[in-house]
């Protein structure tokens, strides 16, 4: 699994990452976590709203920071 | 969202740069969820006791002033002393209903809608479209750049990008809620008519210009790998959640701000005699509109702290064109924004850019000191 974590380093990006890991720990899961904060980059996958979160390609959430629940809920499938 | 400490020197990437709280969530609480209905019912009990606690609040700010503290009524510190206790509490207050309102219509918008209204629109009414969007869109300033790619490569025109990013940070709730509170219902909602109008007009200059060629090269480039339509179904539930949830980020963020503005304003309520500001910001001082905005520029403040310092100079004598050109200036035209912009614009356009809403705010300055009689 790699999970994409898209923003230009502001401290709503830092907490999403954060919480990614997080995530994995609780699922005891390990993944690729890949931080993404060149804007050129980001535009390249289709986000235009930032934090934004990509599990394997798919766009999960951009433009807010999610919460633990809802990125529990992405790690499942 | 879009404020910035000022007390931090160092230019932060955004306005998200503030400390957020990521142990907030480490363990969420396991109390169960109120039910949508449970919701509806508690936010309508609040309300009525946000009503009556408003009602009461000149009362006891004057109770609190004059009989507890035991100040004169007409004295410099009893005025100073009453202003504060008043109106810093009327402030937060609104600020909470009104963040919390427009948290609830913002849950209903998202960028990835803008985008898909607006592309493909073209000038006039596009515009018009791009101000109001732009309003109601809840975007990060630190979003800026790739929202404008984003635009740009959905074949939104440049000009109607531009309307769209110059509205987001002008006309903000916590810019109305404050001259609203301080200053009355009209002056805000001239404020806001000033800020659309300014938006729209500077977006369709912009286009109007041609520029398109002074976009930075790889944004003229870019190909994106598909863009994924990603839409998020939302409940009541929430909606009520977000709005909350913005109403922590936003009231937790400018309250110190509102408290030492209103400390401020009420210092100068007090202190500063009457007409005293009326020769160097009054309205026949025409030069004192461009200074307001030159000055503006490198103030990366937000409206929780220009607005109340403004309702005291508006009090003194300074003409309300003045004082309202300041405020665009302050919190529309920002260094750290032009930093950020810097990044897809070339230097041409970014000067385009800053000259055109200067010139915009000017323009707003010069008309409301002429027709308005303050």
């Amino acid at each position: 699994m790699i999970i994409e974590v898209l923003g230009p380093g502001c401290a709503k990006c830092e907490e999403t990452a954060q919480l990614v890991h997080t995530a994995l720990d609780q699922k005891g899961l390990t993944a690729e976590v890949v931080k993404i904060s060149d804007f050129q980059e980001i535009a390249q996958k289709g986000v235009f709203a930032t934090p934004a979160v990509i599990v394997d390609g798919e766009i999960k959430c951009s433009g807010r920071a999610p919460g633990l629940e809802e990125i529990l809920t992405w790690l499942v499938s | 969202m879009k404020e910035l400490n000022p007390l931090q020197p160092q230019v932060a990437p955004c306005a998200c740069s503030q400390e957020a709280e990521p142990a907030a969530q480490d363990t969420p609480a396991p109390r169960a969820p109120l039910s949508t209905r449970n919701k509806f019912v508690l936010g309508a009990a609040l309300l009525v006791v946000w009503g009556l606690v408003y009602w009461q609040l000149k009362p006891f700010s004057q109770w609190l002033a004059f009989s507890v503290f035991g100040l004169e009524p007409e004295s410099h510190l009893g005025e100073a002393v009453q202003f504060f206790i008043y109106d810093t509490p009327k402030v937060l207050m609104l600020l909470i209903l009104v963040v919390f309102g427009v948290g609830i219509l913002r849950s209903y918008f998202s960028p990835e809608a803008a985008r898909r209204i607006l592309s493909g629109k073209r000038k006039g009414f596009g515009h018009v479209l791009a101000a109001l969007l732009g309003v109601a869109t809840p975007f990060c300033s630190c979003s800026a750049v790739p929202l404008f790619i984003g635009f740009v490569t959905a074949s939104v025109p440049l000009g109607v990008t531009f309307s769209f990013l110059i509205a987001a940070p002008m006309v903000n709730e916590v810019a109305l809620v404050l001259l609203w509170g301080l200053l009355g219902w009209k002056v805000a909602l001239f404020y806001m008519g000033a800020g659309l109008l300014t938006a729209i007009v500077a977006g369709f200059i912009i286009g109007r210009l041609k520029m398109e060629k002074h976009m930075q090269d790889w944004v003229r480039h870019i190909r994106e790998n598909g863009t994924q339509e990603h839409a998020e179904d939302k409940t009541w539930s929430d909606r009520i959640d977000y709005a909350l949830g913005t109403v922590k980020e936003i009231v937790g963020k400018v309250w110190l701000y509102v408290v030492i503005g209103i400390g401020v304003g009420a210092a100068i309520h007090g202190y500063v005699p009457e007409g005293f500001l009326a020769s160097i910001m009054g309205k026949d001082a025409w030069w004192s509109v461009p200074a307001a905005v030159v000055l503006g520029v490198p103030m990366y403040s937000n409206a929780a702290g220009v607005v109340p310092v403004l309702s005291a100079l508006l009090e003194k004598g300074a003409a309300l064109g003045t004082a309202l050109a300041f405020m665009m200036s302050v919190i529309g035209l920002s260094l750290p924004e032009m930093v950020i912009l810097r990044k897809v614009l070339k230097l041409k356009l970014l000067a385009v850019f800053v000259g055109v809403l200067a010139c915009g705010i000017l323009v707003v300055g010069f008309v409301f000191n002429l027709t308005l009689a303050h």
